[in-house]
């Protein structure tokens, strides 16, 4: 219950926030920019509309749940509006906990809405929606889920400008990691050494994309979708849990 | 119940040093302190800017960890949540959720010690009622001035009835009306038993308020026990008289009997070492056919020891620097 109120207090924060609203505003202009797009060929069209939706929603939620992730506790603590917190019977986890489910919460409804515009444009511009179409949302939310821990984690101890520059290198190296493989195997030594543990260590974002499936129309088995969000729930999981050792030792001063 | 004085909180040889700037310079807030506060008293924490109060009362909150040193609540150490659940904190120059009105605000807050429901509703409506902010109940936070946030700070701190209230800087941003209701909100808490520690620079409110005070300076106790035998301590004392009409060599007489003497215009002010200087000197001043103006007893006080304190501890820093 403590944890709820504070993650609804953490979601009427983000409300209040701009920057959402310009990130959101941007997302959807990209989303509608398919509407003047002229008609190509009629299967290629479709794949670009979707690519470029589906595209949209994962960067600015992406950029969503970095920016305002690497503020969720230090805003905190720099107007000093958690000595109010800690000094109530909360747990430290469970304050970060309320922080992280607030953003989440925040997240979901902006995906919400910008899947709402998708729909729009997809209906205008007369394409089909595959129910892969929605597997491939709920996916893209499960990569959010894991950025936000990411940010929330980099944010207890470094500072707000560092916490973005890190999850940004996070977010694109994770996309990278199946390479990062692959080119480790052609180098020797320690330039091996350091990418394969990148590769065991960082997430493996690209399980989370499914855009491939949606504009070829391939249907992805619902045992498939529980394994890659067992995956990220794990390691959110495993992010949070982190975060949580390292803020509990934490003086705020 | 056990009404023999028993500590509330325990402070034990604590200890916090702070590493500043880039090569990690030591700086020790507060240095081997070690004091109670007693069950039902009022107990002021007394020290100049930067003596360390601050520092430790984050201590005790669970912000910050000691360096060294132990400190309990209600016997239980420090940060555990059951012990949070009977304390109320305000932090200094507090910071809140600037987007909330104060009932939202404390709604909040009720919650975080899992009150709910009408109950809670009802606490909300005395506590705005309490300090005189019901008026405000719907404005945001970010709309207030710093006296009203200092208002909903402390009715934020006695959400939950707690029976410890610990509070720095109470009158801090208060007009004079705010700071006589704060002490009257004090004294009330005193009342109905409960336990108040609450730092401050204001000596004239500790002395009308505490039962007992701490004195701190560079991180460590110089003082510490009940008000009237501080101030007893150093019974000395000295007496102010202003005269008019005095001649220059009537004023050398008077020199032996007194600490200090100030011309201002025909007048002069005369700081008597001690009471019992009064009549001589008054005799002398009759012979010169001085007039006398008036002859105020200057009682010694808090902050007479605090400024002994202060000054007593200056030379010996600077021997050990
Ligand atoms: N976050 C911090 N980092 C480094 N030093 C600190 C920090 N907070 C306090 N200090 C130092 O600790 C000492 C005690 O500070 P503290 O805030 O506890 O004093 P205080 O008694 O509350 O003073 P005031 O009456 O001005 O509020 C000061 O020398 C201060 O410089
Ligand atoms: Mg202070």
């Amino acid at each position: 219950m403590k944890v709820w109120s504070i993650a609804f207090n953490t979601f009427r924060e983000n409300l209040r926030d701009k920057l959402l609203y310009n990130l959101l505003i941007f997302a959807l202009l990209m989303i509608g920019s398919s509407l003047i797009l002229m008609r190509l060929t009629l299967g290629e069209f479709h794949r670009l509309i979707l690519d470029i939706g589906l595209g949209s929603i994962n960067f600015f939620g992406v950029l969503i749940a970095i920016f305002i992730g690497i503020g969720l506790v230090s805003k905190e603590i720099e107007k000093k509006t958690i000595y109010t917190i800690i000094s109530k019977p909360v747990a430290r986890f469970q304050f970060l906990l309320g922080k992280y489910l607030g953003l989440s919460v925040t997240l979901l409804i902006n995906t919400a809405i910008m899947t709402a515009g998708l729909l729009a444009v997809l209906y205008l511009q007369e394409v089909p929606v595959h129910g892969v179409l929605f597997k491939a949302l709920g996916m893209i939310m499960v990569e959010f889920m894991v950025i936000t821990a990411v940010a929330l984690l980099f944010s207890t101890f470094s500072s707000a400008t560092l916490s973005a520059i890190f999850t940004l290198a996070v977010y694109v190296i994770g996309h990278l990691t199946p390479d990062l493989k692959a080119f480790g195997q052609k180098m020797d030594g320690l330039s091996q050494t350091v990418l394969e543990g990148m590769y065991y260590v960082l997430p493996n974002l690209e399980r989370f994309n499914l855009k491939g499936h949606v504009t070829h129309q391939l249907d992805v088995p619902v045992s498939d979708l529980l394994i890659i969000t067992a995956y990220g729930i794990t390691y959110t999981a495993f992010l949070l849990l982190l975060a949580s050792v390292i803020f509990q030792r934490r003086d705020f001063r | 119940m056990d009404t023999a004085a028993q500590p509330v909180v325990e402070i034990q040889s604590l200890k916090k040093v702070f590493h500043v700037g880039f090569w990690g310079r030591r700086v020790t807030a507060v240095d081997g302190l070690s004091l109670e506060v007693l069950r039902g008293e009022v107990f002021g924490f007394l020290g100049p800017n930067g003596a360390g109060k601050t520092t430790t009362i984050k201590m005790l909150m669970g912000l910050i960890y000691p360096s060294s040193g132990t400190a309990t609540l209600f016997g239980q150490s420090i940060g555990d949540p059951a012990a949070k659940a009977k304390v109320g904190f305000l932090p200094e120059s507090p910071y809140f959720y600037d987007y909330l009105s104060s009932r939202e605000f404390l709604r909040f807050y009720g919650h975080l010690f899992g009150l709910w429901g009408t109950a809670l509703e009802r606490r909300i409506e005395e506590l705005l009622e309490l300090v005189g902010m019901t008026h405000a109940r719907d404005l945001q936070l970010r709309k207030f001035s710093k006296g009203m946030l200092q208002r909903v700070g402390i009715a934020q701190a006695l959400i939950n009835d707690p029976e410890l209230i610990i509070l720095d800087e109470p009158m801090s941003g208060l007009d004079p009306i705010g700071r006589k209701e704060v002490r009257d909100l004090i004294l009330r808490l005193k009342e109905s038993e409960k336990t108040v520690m609450f730092s401050s620079h204001i000596l004239h409110d500790a002395e009308l308020l505490c039962d007992r005070v701490a004195m701190i300076m560079k991180g460590k106790l110089v003082a510490c026990g009940l008000v009237s035998d501080l101030v007893g301590q150093n019974a000395t004392q000295s007496v102010e008289m202003v005269v008019e009409k005095l001649g220059p060599e009537s004023l050398e007489h008077l020199r032996p009997f007194t600490e200090k003497i100030l011309l201002q215009g025909n007048q002069t002010l005369l700081v008597l070492k001690d009471q019992h200087h009064v009549r001589q000197a008054l005799d002398l001043v009759r012979v010169a056919k001085g007039d006398l103006v008036s002859l105020t007893p200057h009682r010694s006080s808090l902050e007479d020891l605090f400024i002994r304190k202060a000054a007593g501890l200056e030379p010996r820093l600077q021997e050990a620097a």
